[in-house]
């Protein structure tokens, strides 16, 4: 780096591949890879031999045979008949759904919570001291275990709803809060595309029209900076981007012919409309306010990574104290913040493996629970398992890589 | 070149060790404990009492195989497994044996690669009621959340039977009888299946057995039996033996009480000596000790006396002989001759 001026000329010799540090690294990255791969190596060639010894092969076959068991939250078609691949696949999908789930509802607490513990307020600051300090240092699975052997107990069966003086009482007559699941009104389509006229593709109409929506107001928002910095005057948007944001879905759902499907009591549990099952708000519940208390931390530390100069600059410059938030602290906050957010959502996909102790059936329950079991495919079903959570890690970190990207101070 | 020479190498290194881990009785002997997988609590079959020793009817099986080998029926080491953790347990070698309420089908003795050494409880599969549900038959029983052990034949047959019956249910997946037991009674399931001896033994914990009832089908065949790895046939004959010495006890008569007495000197009935080791070299075919059916016997008595010490009709969980009466009775239970 810096003793080096007059670079040694001449011949490669054997000895330089150690003393020269132009070749050092190499070698050394070099030594390292072949011991990796003969690592890997001796693994393989472990596992095959005894796996030959005890008369077991590799094969991933048994994907495609039934799976013989039946799944209580399924958000594809499946039965005892499909695949073990669909199971799987059915495993995949409630993991993504409470993942994301759990994602958003403790960003939504981790933000509240770091932005109160920093309250003048004392209460309203120890409170959320106690909060953080009690959730993050009991194992989440103990959470888990605690809402939902909570939620058995206390709230009534469905059969506590039957009878002309019921014991328990839907709320509103829309809700159902019983100890295996809460039931609430769906909704459906009368006049809709699709089977029956309530295919999936209407929700997607649905979906795309509100991403419309959402370009329309991002394009009202750019044309108010515009004449703001052209007039200095900003024109009221929020009515405009309101009615973009409503009036489109409410014509379509009106078009659609939304009605709702209200729960009701029969035979031993209640059908219609929505159920969101036992298992996974216990598994929801739990992975936010888990994780929400990591992210409270890391929201805290953001701020006040803010030099307080800043604030009272912006202050100075009459700027009202949400704003100041909003426009000042948040955008230099978020550089601190996002980075351990984002390890903070690896670890919600990762911790909702513990989905089975309260028998969700994620994919580790699916998979690499009964399908392992029934089938005996332990090596397969858990290099598959490994396999998935890689993927999803990978994809998670990347996206909010780009992101962060997006927010970091931009060096010129 | 080289590489051939590393993976030659391992390749014995692979083998060899699996050659150690067929020698089960070999290595039982020189460990001098028997690690036997039970269940992780269901009484009458497998649960610590109040002391936190282990008895019932499936550990019955396991000290007399500790007794046999080891010619102690305490030396043995319980290791609880869930429906879902035995398999990997036995087939990993972490258990000699598995005696834990587990159903002999084609696919866990073929597939798996175990070898179940006998049928040491003829079930089948049933479910459990609230008798307030007012449910009399399990057809009735369409739109049931029903609390089920995962890892199981139960929950394959579970499926089975609702869909050859055309009614639908949403199950509830449970790993250990003891949380099977928790939601059933929070109302968080309308009904348990498990198999049927499983039932009975659940319902004798309740606090009020009468209010359940075990409704009356029988929706599958669980032979139920002890069960080692395939491919160590010393082991799997140990453990085979052991369990019909059991049961040609209590065809000949043989009981904890008159065992000293018969194993004294050779009797007049050659089955008997032969079994208790005074005549032959039965003890000796196997790698044991002459008198090693003798111990297995004293330890928890013959078949029938585990039986009814355990989950008998004098029992809290009160199951009839029925298909587990000896075959000279009517029943199934028969083990092939000692000689
Ligand atoms: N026989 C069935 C079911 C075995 C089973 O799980 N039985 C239950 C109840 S009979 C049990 O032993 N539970 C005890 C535990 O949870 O550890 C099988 O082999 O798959």
């Amino acid at each position: 780096m810096s003793a080096i001026t007059d670079p040694p000329q001449g011949s490669f010799r054997l000895s330089m591949l150690i003393n020269d540090t132009r070749y050092r690294s190499y070698t050394f990255q070099a030594l390292a890879a072949i011991v990796l791969a003969l690592c890997l190596g001796f693994f393989y060639a472990n596992v095959s031999t005894n796996l030959a010894a005890a008369g077991l092969n590799i094969s991933y076959d048994f994907l495609g045979s039934p799976a013989g068991y039946d799944i209580n939250q399924r958000l594809i078609e499946y039965d005892s008949q499909s695949s073990n691949a669909r199971a799987a696949v059915v495993g995949i999908l409630n993991t993504l759904l409470v993942a994301f789930l759990a994602c958003v509802t403790a960003t939504v607490f981790g933000v509240l919570a770091g932005v109160l513990r920093l309250s003048n307020n004392w209460l309203v600051s120890k409170l959320m001291a106690f909060y953080v300090e009690i959730f993050r240092n009991i194992p989440v699975l103990i959470w888990i275990l605690i809402i939902f052997t909570i939620m058995i107990a206390v709230l009534p069966g469905p059969r506590a709803f039957r009878g002309d003086e019921p014991e328990a009482r839907m709320l509103l007559d829309l809700f159902a809060f019983t100890n295996r699941g809460v039931y609430t009104p769906g909704p459906y389509f009368t006049r809709g595309l699709g089977l029956e006229g309530n295919g999936g593709i209407n929700w997607l109409i649905v979906l795309g029209v509100l991403v419309a929506s959402f370009f329309g107001t991002r394009a009202v928002t750019a044309r108010a900076n515009a004449t703001q910095e052209a007039t200095g005057i900003r024109p009221n948007t929020l009515w405009t981007n309101l009615a973009i944001w409503f009036l489109p879905v409410i014509v379509l759902l009106f078009v659609l012919g939304l009605k709702w499907d209200i729960p009701e009591l029969k035979g031993f549990n209640f059908a219609g409309g929505i159920k969101v099952g036992g298992p996974l708000i216990a598994l929801w519940f739990a992975l936010s306010i888990y994780t929400g208390a990591f992210i409270a931390e890391n929201v805290r530390a953001g701020i006040q990574a803010v030099s307080k100069g800043q604030t009272e600059a912006a202050g100075a410059l009459g700027l009202r104290p949400g704003r100041i938030m909003s426009l000042v602290v948040l955008p230099q906050a978020l550089r601190v913040i996002i980075p351990p957010l984002i390890s903070q959502y690896l670890n919600i996909t990762k911790n909702s493996s513990l989905a089975i102790a309260v028998g969700y059936a994620d994919i580790t329950a699916t998979l690499g629970g009964i399908t392992l079991n029934q089938t005996g495919r332990a090596i397969e079903c858990v290099l598959l398992l490994m396999l998935f959570y890689l993927t999803i890690s990978l994809l998670i970190s990347t996206f909010m890589n780009i992101y962060n990207n997006s927010v970091k101070l931009k060096e010129r | 070149m080289k590489n051939t020479v590393f993976f030659g190498a391992l390749a014995v290194a692979g083998l060899s060790a699996g050659a150690a881990a067929a020698g089960t009785l070999d290595d039982v002997k020189a460990r001098g404990t028997l690690n036997c997988g039970v269940t992780t609590g269901l009484v009458g079959f497998a649960a610590p009492d109040a002391n936190g020793v282990w008895e019932g009817f499936d550990v019955g099986i396991c000290r007399a195989v500790a007794a046999a080998v080891l010619g102690d029926a305490d030396a043995v080491e319980f290791i609880p497994t869930t429906g879902k953790t035995r398999f990997t347990a036995l087939a990993s070698g972490e258990i000699d044996m598995l005696a834990r309420n587990t159903t002999w089908t084609f696919s866990r003795d073929v597939d798996l690669k175990f070898e179940f050494v006998g049928i040491n409880y003829y079930d089948g599969q049933g479910f459990l009621a609230p008798k307030a549900l007012g449910v009399t038959s399990a057809k009735d029983l369409d739109g049931a959340t029903v609390c089920v052990q995962t890892g199981t034949t139960t929950e394959l047959n579970l499926a089975d039977f609702f869909r050859a019956n055309n009614i639908s249910y949403e199950p509830v997946p449970i790993e250990t009888n003891a949380e099977g037991q928790q939601q059933y009674l929070a109302g968080a399931c309308d009904t348990y299946t498990t198999d049927a001896s499983g039932l009975a033994a659940t319902r004798a914990t309740f606090e009020n057995p009468g209010d359940h009832i075990l409704l009356p089908e029988i929706i599958s065949k669980e032979p139920l039996g002890p069960l080692v790895r395939h491919g160590d046939n010393d082991w799997g004959d140990t453990v085979r033996w052991t369990l019909n010495a059991l049961i040609t006890a209590e065809e000949l008569g043989v009981t904890s009480a008159n065992i000293e007495e018969l194993a004294a000197a050779p009797t007049n009935n050659p089955e008997i000596n032969r079994l208790l080791g005074t005549a032959g070299e039965l003890g000796a075919m196997l790698g044991l000790e002459p008198n090693w059916a003798m111990m297995a016997i004293k330890a928890g008595g013959n078949y029938g006396e585990l039986f009814e010490k355990n989950i008998g009709e004098n029992t809290p969980i009160g199951l009839a002989r029925g298909l587990n009466a000896m075959w000279t009775e009517g029943g199934l239970i028969y083990s092939p001759p000692f000689r």
